[in-house]
């Protein structure tokens, strides 16, 4: 009865998001406030109905309901309850229904926190996130329903894959699925301000939060994929250049693009168009990335070939929001206006040149990810792109992208100074080569990457907190209190943002220049040493977990005659998919971890052992939640509270209508 | 079978106490295998998700480990050897992909498009500022002005809402 109920609440779902997609848009278009009037109430009444859909399907794990097909392939009644809950976006059609039900979560926000807006502005954002869910639950409806009935039902599911039966499935999805479907708020104020005609300063500072807040929750979401892979997986890689994880990373590229762009549409007026067409790309991306990594068609395109309804389901949604925004794009841009002027070299110009080195490290990695595909399609043979071709094209495009990120905020609006620009900086640039010569002389070995990436990561932090020292000396205020006020939040957070590029570069740095690791048979007492830690393989015991049976050793850490640690690594075998998994033990530092993972186990009770040394990996994380930080500082900044009600005439008169 | 293996090794556990030393490597040549991994970096473990045959601990990739080891020792030059697994397995088995005609779009494509849109960048920033200057030196159109007069007698229902 529950499945039937999840999957009439999806039909009524999908009613509710046509009202909500038609009559606000027509209404907008006609100056009808009734028909615009009914942006709100669909939304609610479309969240409503998703959200029961969703609870159905929960329902239906945390029940054990094995008569429902997708229950029945990603659960089993020995699965504890938090996996059971998590195993909803465990498949390709939970994940589509937890993305849908973001979506209409996002939906009510906007309605909720947009109530200075413009009547006729609210109702086109409103109306395009109902469109956008239309396409998904038709989607889900005719060729992936979660709720197919399974008859006769099966004694016992099949299990979530041991891979996902870990912390990180709980969370890691639904915060980079925030960030996906938070691209879709950016992308519907972008087709709104298309269609109402009006792209100005104004709707570039609406739109600037819903992009900051969809940005940081994907930087977090590819973030927590990042760690989750680290510890899970058992080989200690952190990236891989995935194209699961490629995904996530190409909208984040394009989604940081626009963070930037929208600060030069919003201060100056400028570039209207732009902006638009990278918040078009930007959630046409994640569409992609969802698609790409939900079809299967990364591992084979034949896999379209076996589900051909999907796979063609999937191009046309792809087709229609691509080509239809793409087209109103083309009809409609040209129309709008120049904006504020700037100079050749001005605080606007670097941003723009900060976004077409963004784009276009964002169009590698697509080709990169893509490239295989095409290349099979047509019939050339399968090839593989891998973390070398991405170290080789990606790295050194980034490279100059974050150089520049440093001397960016030093330059004027309007019109800079290269010549006071130089005097400022050219200090702070020869410290951060000082770390770079010292790594060079004091360490066994060198390379040009690791030199550029130290040089990098300090120019990150030291061209952070330059400009800091900067704001304070020009600020006018009495007392340090006073200065530090003196800069907005927004400043503050892109300094911290900024310096969390430098933190993470220095992990990345660090842990891919300097890691070591060895591979040892041990037998229970032996000892080993990697660099001036020595490992003690100290006991071995079976135990059992809720669902698996495990063997998990002891290793004592002792450095210098003391002890650092005790670690407990395990190799599990899961009782119903008896897939055997490598639990890695991590004892994690400030400057390096250590990482201990079993690998086989051998005859004559030897085990192999696989010890890691990894410094400062922990960086890479860090920098991130810097980055996140600094986002979320950004955007609590007062002006996006106050300004709502503001007018700008000067750019109104730049507006077509 | 996992589980006769666990007990196997309690039991010997208890009676190789006595035998406490240091652990061998796994491997007898710790410097080769530093190469060896190098190599395996490169290379696709063809039966996995998608891994390196350094990392993967699939029986295939320990195959080709072990003749990759082989071949260093024999002298082999690493392009020895990806030649050789490239005519054994295909272009599928390269994580870098080779410099031929059919991988220029890939290789090249990037830094092509980067140049294309740095050119683009100057010529539009350029032609923006001449625009600029022009629309500063000319006077109103009478459109123009019929808009500004609208402005600023505030009927214009654009900028108003």
């Amino acid at each position: 009865m529950i499945p039937e109920i999840g999957h009439f609440a999806l039909m009524l779902a999908i009613a509710l998001a046509l009202v909500q997609g038609i009559l606000p848009l027509v209404g907008a278009a006609r100056g009808n406030t009734m028909l615009m009037g009914v942006a709100r109430p669909a939304a609610f009444g479309h969240f409503t109905f998703v959200a029961l859909a969703f609870a159905c399907l929960a329902q239906s794990f945390l029940g054990n309901d094995f008569s429902v097909l997708y229950v029945a392939q990603h659960s089993n009644s020995q699965l504890p309850s938090y996996y059971r809950f998590a195993a909803i976006w465990g498949g390709h059609e939970g994940s589509l229904l937890l993305w849908t039900f973001i979506l209409t979560v996002w939906t009510v926000a906007v309605t909720q926190f947009s109530k200075q807006l413009p009547q006729e502005m609210v109702a086109r954002v409103v109306g395009v996130m109902g469109l956008i869910s239309v396409g998904f639950l038709l989607f889900m409806l005719f060729t992936s329903n979660p709720f197919e009935r399974l008859i006769p039902a099966a004694v016992d599911g099949r299990d979530l894959s041991p891979m996902l039966q870990d912390p990180g499935l709980v969370i890691h999805p639904p915060m980079l699925y925030m960030g996906y479907v938070g691209t879709s708020v950016a992308f519907a104020f972008a087709i709104a301000a298309l269609l109402g005609g009006r792209l100005d300063a104004t709707w570039a500072r609406w739109s600037r939060p819903w992009t900051m807040v969809a940005w940081i929750f994907l930087t977090l979401g590819i973030m927590l994929g990042s760690w989750w892979a680290y510890y899970e997986l058992g080989w200690g890689g952190w990236w891989f250049w995935d194209p699961v994880e490629n995904a996530s990373f190409m909208p984040w590229l394009v989604a940081t693009a626009l963070v930037h762009s929208l600060a030069v549409t919003e201060k100056r007026g400028a570039f209207k168009n732009w902006t638009v067409f990278l918040a078009i790309i930007g959630f046409s991306l994640s569409l992609l990335g969802t698609f790409l990594v939900r079809s299967g068609v990364l591992t084979s395109v034949h896999a379209f070939a076996t589900d051909p309804k999907r796979g063609v389901f999937v191009l046309a949604l792809l087709g229609i929001v691509i080509g239809s925004s793409l087209l109103l794009f083309a009809w409609r841009a040209p129309k709008v206006g120049l904006g504020g002027g700037f100079a050749l070299v001005s605080r606007e110009s670097l941003l723009l040149l900060n976004n077409v080195l963004l784009t276009v490290a964002a169009a590698s990695v697509f080709l990169g990810t893509l490239y295989p595909l095409f290349m099979d399609a047509l019939g050339f043979g399968k090839i593989s792109v891998g973390p070398p071709y991405f170290d080789a094209v990606f790295g050194p495009i980034m490279a100059v992208a974050v150089f520049l990120m440093g001397a960016g905020p030093f330059a004027r609006w309007k019109q800079a100074d290269m010549s006071v620009m130089s005097k400022q900086l050219w200090m702070w640039l020869a410290a951060s080569l000082v770390p770079a010569v010292i790594v060079w002389f004091a360490f066994d070995h060198w390379s040009v990457p690791i030199v550029g990436g130290v040089t990098l990561g300090f120019w990150s932090l030291l061209s952070a907190l330059a400009y800091w020292v900067e704001r304070m000396r020009e600020s006018g205020g009495i007392g340090m209190a006073a200065k530090l006020r003196g800069m907005s939040r927004s400043s503050y957070g892109m300094l911290l943002a900024h310096a969390g590029i430098g933190v993470f570069i220095l992990g990345v740095t660090f842990v891919k220049g300097y890691e070591n690791s060895s591979e040892m048979r041990m037998r229970i007492d032996d000892t080993t040493t990697l660099g001036s830690y020595t490992f003690r393989f100290s006991d071995a015991n079976e135990v059992s977990g809720p669902n698996y049976s495990a063997m998990r050793a002891t290793i004592d850490v002792m450095q210098n005659g003391a002890k650092v640690t005790t670690l407990y690594p395990e190799k599990r075998i899961y009782n119903v998919q008896t897939m055997p998994m490598t639990e890695a033990a991590i004892n994690s530092g400030v400057f390096r971890d250590l990482y201990v993972a079993i690998g086989e186990i051998l005859a004559n009770d030897e085990m192999v052992v696989r010890i890691q040394y990894k410094p400062m990996v922990d960086w890479i994380w860090i920098g991130c939640l810097f980055m996140a930080l600094g986002g979320v500082l950004a955007m609590s900044d007062r002006r996006y509270r106050l300004s709502a009600q503001r007018q700008e005439p000067a750019d109104a008169v730049t507006v077509a209508s | 079978m996992f589980k006769g293996i666990l007990l196997g090794v309690l039991m010997a556990l208890t009676v190789s106490q006595v035998y406490a030393s240091e652990a061998q490597p796994v491997v007898e040549d710790v410097v080769l295998e530093k190469r060896v991994t190098a190599v395996s970096q490169e290379l696709r473990c063809l039966v996995c998700q998608n891994q390196t045959i350094a990392e993967s601990h699939a029986e295939l990739a320990i195959d080709l480990k072990n003749q990759v080891r082989e071949m260093l020792k024999q002298g082999k030059s690493q392009q020895e050897i990806v030649d050789y697994m490239v005519q054994r397995y295909g272009d599928f088995v390269l994580y870098r992909p080779q410099m031929k005609t059919r991988n220029w779009l890939l290789w090249f494509g990037p830094f092509v498009l980067l140049a294309l849109a740095l050119g683009v960048l100057f010529i539009k920033l350029r032609q923006r500022q001449k625009a600029l200057v022009q629309q500063e030196a000319a006077p109103l159109s009478a459109e123009e002005h019929g808009r500004a007069a609208l402005l600023l007698s505030g009927i214009d229902k654009g900028a108003q809402s």
